[in-house]
């Protein structure tokens, strides 16, 4: 291993402890998870390029920034939040990790508690970067939906600034708990301005019957580092239908662990990712199929031009009592510049015999044959373009269902194309 | 027709069922002591009587090797390998060089009666004609624990120019080869189980086919492992200049034995314009008892570099044996339209764990690479397929097509997909498919009602199964391998 990155990540790992023991006596909630968080990651540090969960996504530029304590500074944030063109509705704003009330609009339905990190039961720390997060969570809500309330809507929108131009990190812990027969879509947007890590962990615990859409919209300052983890546990007969659109950042991480841990539940777990210039963007998911009859569905697309490089990591895990398991899963990738790169491992663990499971996965450019029927139809060339790749999208966006969402996805599609170098 | 005969012979006698394969044969050897250090790399080199360039070479290697850590990445469990505890070195006591079959000891030639191999220069030697219309025949050359004991049809061989020997013996031959060629597809310190492999492999074929020559026939290679705690090493190296062609067929097999052996070989292999390897693969190292004990620790490289444009090589392994397969058989593809091929079966049974695939570079420009793997558990084994499909910059054009298919049997049994696909060039194409199932009610009860008994109707539905891989197999590996299959899936059913 490269020596040099080694040290770099290292004293990255040493800064983040470090301000641990500045901070820990003045940091909101439970003490002993946040110990054991410290604990993890004082034994784990930050991931180096030969763990393999981390092959394709080196975290040398993040360990390279030295960043700071938050300081929120209000007037900028406000103007960045009319700018983003919310869909309304309830809605949690998080300023560079803190609850903003004066933002927020509560839900009447949902019971909401902020002020502290919400850990949940679900997260593992073993997983570097949530280690990180339990250690230095500042903030995050505690979501609660009674058994059979359906819930409507809610909103979550973080946005995150720099201090004073000096780089700076976040770690929001929200926790979601939806009673048995509850409704909830969760959506939740991402964006700010300068360089900043954001680094949350939600943790969805969806009880039998339930069901969590949850949707999310990665457009982070082009700077920004954004490393999400999601833990969901799926009883009988619930659902967590889910659509992870990544747009922004300079280096982002989606990682999404699914337990399909009653009879009969589902998972889907969509993605879509579009990158230009030096972007890098990974989406990693474990699904862990703990249950007879369960099933998973995973579409993931990628859209790369510039000199960008998108990842995909899936796994499918079939526990030996999950019998009659369905699993499936495809990764599609345009490659649209000469420069960008793709790397994909789709990943199948199977110890059930009676199952069905397959994955499939493409590279390639866009196909010669369709550009030639619509150009000879009379649409220009970038039109053209627009379309194949519309298309091409469109499957991955199924569980967008909610109208207001879905709208301001596509919109934020389309900005992306126009801006996209073709 | 002998080949036909003792392909006939070799069936019927798998078709008993159980390892036949495991016996052992009274040999007096010339082992070294236990253990390794340089003296031991130093002993095997004086041993073969070698060049100073390859004792530093080995010794390079082993220096390499003490500074590395084994790989644990597979997916495969076993207790820590003792290094110390192995001999590096096990050769038949004989009188130097057997110049015909006459001269090996005939406990050898017993052996390899038992193993129905077609060891057929006896007959040769003996002035015996080969009758008309038979089909072309094939030269073999064995390798017994680290030595090879005999390589048959040299001369018909030589005449077409083609250079099949022990590896120890082209060192002396053709040292210019040896030395420009060894290494060159897989570096002495390319991997942990390569470096151990590059200080201290013993013999293993090597073959060179000239410029525009066709190999006159198959060639093939024969291994057995058959001295108690010795590890084999074996290195072959073939290659083939512009417009060359060969196929060549390797056979393993080994005594049945309550301590695990070691087997870390590496097979390089080199084809230049236009030229083309065919290599195949029937293993069947013995895969320990129904509950793992013994059977063979499979740490295998090999690799096969595409340098020229049009070359073209392909690998087909039939994966039965070892207690451990770790065996990833690779293609550089950097000539122009060069073309890689990957084909295997892999069956585990009992407590075996196998942890194979392929990896496939794309270099040059309209590059093709198939992998096409068929995976198969039963009992409590773990197999996985792991493979990489690599797209460089510079690939334009390159296509690859991937299809892994699992078939579970029994619910102790895990089956594992594993493929890493890294594409850097737009106008290259990528597509990989992978299934895990198990055998359709349907097909069985279709193959019970007419007749068929239950082991019977899954023979032949996993016949139909790995039918695309079998199917790229020579004649006789092919029939061998599906009554291996066969065998080696009895008792799995219920």
């Amino acid at each position: 291993m490269n020596a040099v990155s080694q040290t770099s990540l290292q004293a990255s790992a040493q800064g983040f402890l470090a301000r641990y023991e500045g901070l820990r006596h003045r940091l909101a909630g439970d003490t002993a998870a946040r110990e054991a968080g410290a604990a993890a990651f004082t034994r784990h540090g930050l991931p180096g390029p030969r763990e393999e969960a981390w092959r394709y996504t080196g975290l040398r530029p993040l360990a390279e920034i030295e960043f700071h304590e938050p300081v929120v500074l209000l007037a900028d944030a406000s103007a960045q939040f009319a700018a983003l063109g919310l869909p309304d509705g309830p809605r949690l704003v998080f300023i560079d990790g803190r609850f903003r009330a004066e933002l927020s609009r509560l839900p009447e339905n949902i019971a909401i508690t902020t002020g502290a990190p919400a850990f949940g039961h679900l997260a593992d720390n073993s997983e570097n970067l949530v280690a990180l997060n339990t250690m230095l969570a500042e903030d995050g809500a505690a979501i609660d939906v009674a058994p059979g309330v359906d819930a409507g809507t809610l909103l979550i929108v973080s946005l995150g600034a720099d201090a004073h131009g000096k780089p700076v990190s976040f770690h929001p812990r929200h926790a979601i708990r939806l009673g048995a027969g509850a409704s909830l879509t969760l959506a939740e947007i991402n964006a700010g301005t300068g360089v900043y890590f954001n680094n949350p962990v939600i943790t969805a615990e969806i009880a039998e019957d339930a069901t969590l859409v949850h949707l999310r919209e990665q457009r982070e300052a082009p700077g920004a580092f954004h490393l999400s983890t999601v833990f969901a546990e799926i009883a009988a007969r619930g659902t967590y239908d889910s659509f992870s659109l990544a747009l922004g950042g300079r280096l982002a991480r989606v990682q999404v662990h699914a337990r399909l841990a009653g009879e009969h539940s589902m998972a889907h777990l969509n993605a879509a990712q579009l990158l230009g210039g030096s972007q890098h963007a990974d989406f990693t998911t474990v699904v862990r199929h703990d249950a007879p009859a369960t099933a998973s569905r995973q579409t993931v697309k990628n859209v790369l031009t510039g000199r960008s490089k998108g990842v995909f990591q899936g796994k499918i895990e079939v526990a030996r009592i999950a019998q009659k398991t369905d699993g499936y899963q495809m990764n599609q990738t345009l490659l649209l510049s000469r420069d960008a790169e793709i790397d994909s491992k789709p990943q199948l663990e199977i110890y059930a015999d009676d199952v069905k499971c397959s994955h499939g996965c493409t590279v390639g450019e866009l196909d010669a044959d369709q550009l030639f029927y619509l150009r000879s139809r009379g649409v220009p060339e970038r039109e053209a373009r627009n379309i194949l790749v519309r298309a091409f999208l469109s499957e991955a966006l199924d569980p967008v269902t909610h109208d207001a969402m879905r709208a301001h996805m596509e919109a934020a599609i389309a900005a992306w194309w126009e801006e996209a170098p073709t | 027709m002998a080949a036909t005969i003792e392909t006939l012979d070799t069936v019927a006698a798998v078709t008993e069922g159980g390892y036949k394969w495991g016996f052992s044969t009274d040999i007096e050897m010339d082992m070294a002591p236990k253990g390794l250090n340089e003296d031991i790399v130093r002993l095997i080199s004086s041993r073969k009587g070698e060049p100073a360039w390859l004792l530093e070479w080995r010794l390079k290697s082993f220096a390499a090797w003490l500074k590395m850590e084994e790989p644990d990445w597979a997916k495969v469990t076993h207790p820590p390998i003792d290094y110390q505890d192995l001999h590096y070195y096990a050769a038949p006591k004989k009188k130097p060089g057997p110049k015909s079959l006459d001269e090996v000891d005939p406990e050898l030639l017993k052996m390899y009666e038992k193993l129905g191999i077609p060891l057929r220069e006896r007959a040769i030697l003996a002035g015996v004609e080969p009758e008309e219309g038979e089909r072309p025949p094939i030269a073999i050359d064995a390798v017994f624990d680290s030595v090879s004991v005999a390589t048959t049809f040299k001369d018909t061989l030589a005449k077409a120019g083609v250079i099949f020997c022990p590896i120890s013996e082209a060192v002396h031959s053709h040292p210019e080869l040896v030395k420009q060629y060894l290494g060159s597809v897989v570096p002495a310190g390319d991997n942990y189980f390569a470096a151990l492999n590059s200080a201290v492999f013993s013999d293993g074929s090597f073959v060179f086919i000239p410029k525009g020559v066709r190999c006159p026939m198959e060639l093939s290679t024969y291994f057995r492992i058959n001295a108690r705690n010795t590890g084999q090493f074996e290195r072959t190296l073939i290659i083939v200049e512009d417009g060359g062609h060969v196929s060549y067929l390797e056979g393993c097999t080994a005594p049945q034995r309550d301590e695990n052996q070691l087997h870390a070989a590496v097979v390089e292999l080199v084809a230049m314009t236009d030229a083309t390897i065919k290599y195949s693969t029937v293993q069947n190292w013995y895969p320990g008892d129904a509950d793992g004990k013994g059977g063979i620790y499979n740490f295998v490289t090999k690799r096969g570099a595409c340098r020229g444009a049009r070359s073209k090589i392909s690998w087909t392994q039939v994966e039965t044996g070892s207690a451990i397969t770790w065996k990833y058989p690779s293609c550089i593809l950097l000539g122009d339209d060069s073309v890689g091929e990957f084909y295997s079966v892999a069956v585990t049974t009992n407590r075996q764990q196998a942890d194979t695939g392929t990896k496939m570079i794309h270099i040059g420009k309209n590059t093709k690479s198939t992998i096409v793997s068929k995976g198969i558990s039963a009992g409590r084994s773990d197999n996985t397929y792991r493979g990489l499909v690599r797209i460089m910059k510079n690939a334009d054009g390159a296509r690859n097509f991937t299809q892994c298919d699992s078939l579970l049997i029994g619910d102790q049994c895990g089956a594992h997909t594993v493929p890493y696909i890294e594409s850097r060039n737009p106008t290259a194409k990528t597509e990989h498919e992978a299934t895990t199932s198990k055998i359709a009610d349907d097909q069985l009860f279709y193959c019970r009602s007419r007749g068929l008994s239950q082991e019977d109707a899954v023979g032949l539905i996993v016949n139909g199964f790995c039918k695309d891989v079998l199917k790229e197999l020579p004649m006789e590996f092919a029939v061998e391998a599906q009554k291996l299959l066969a065998v080696s899936l009895e008792g799995s059913v219920g």
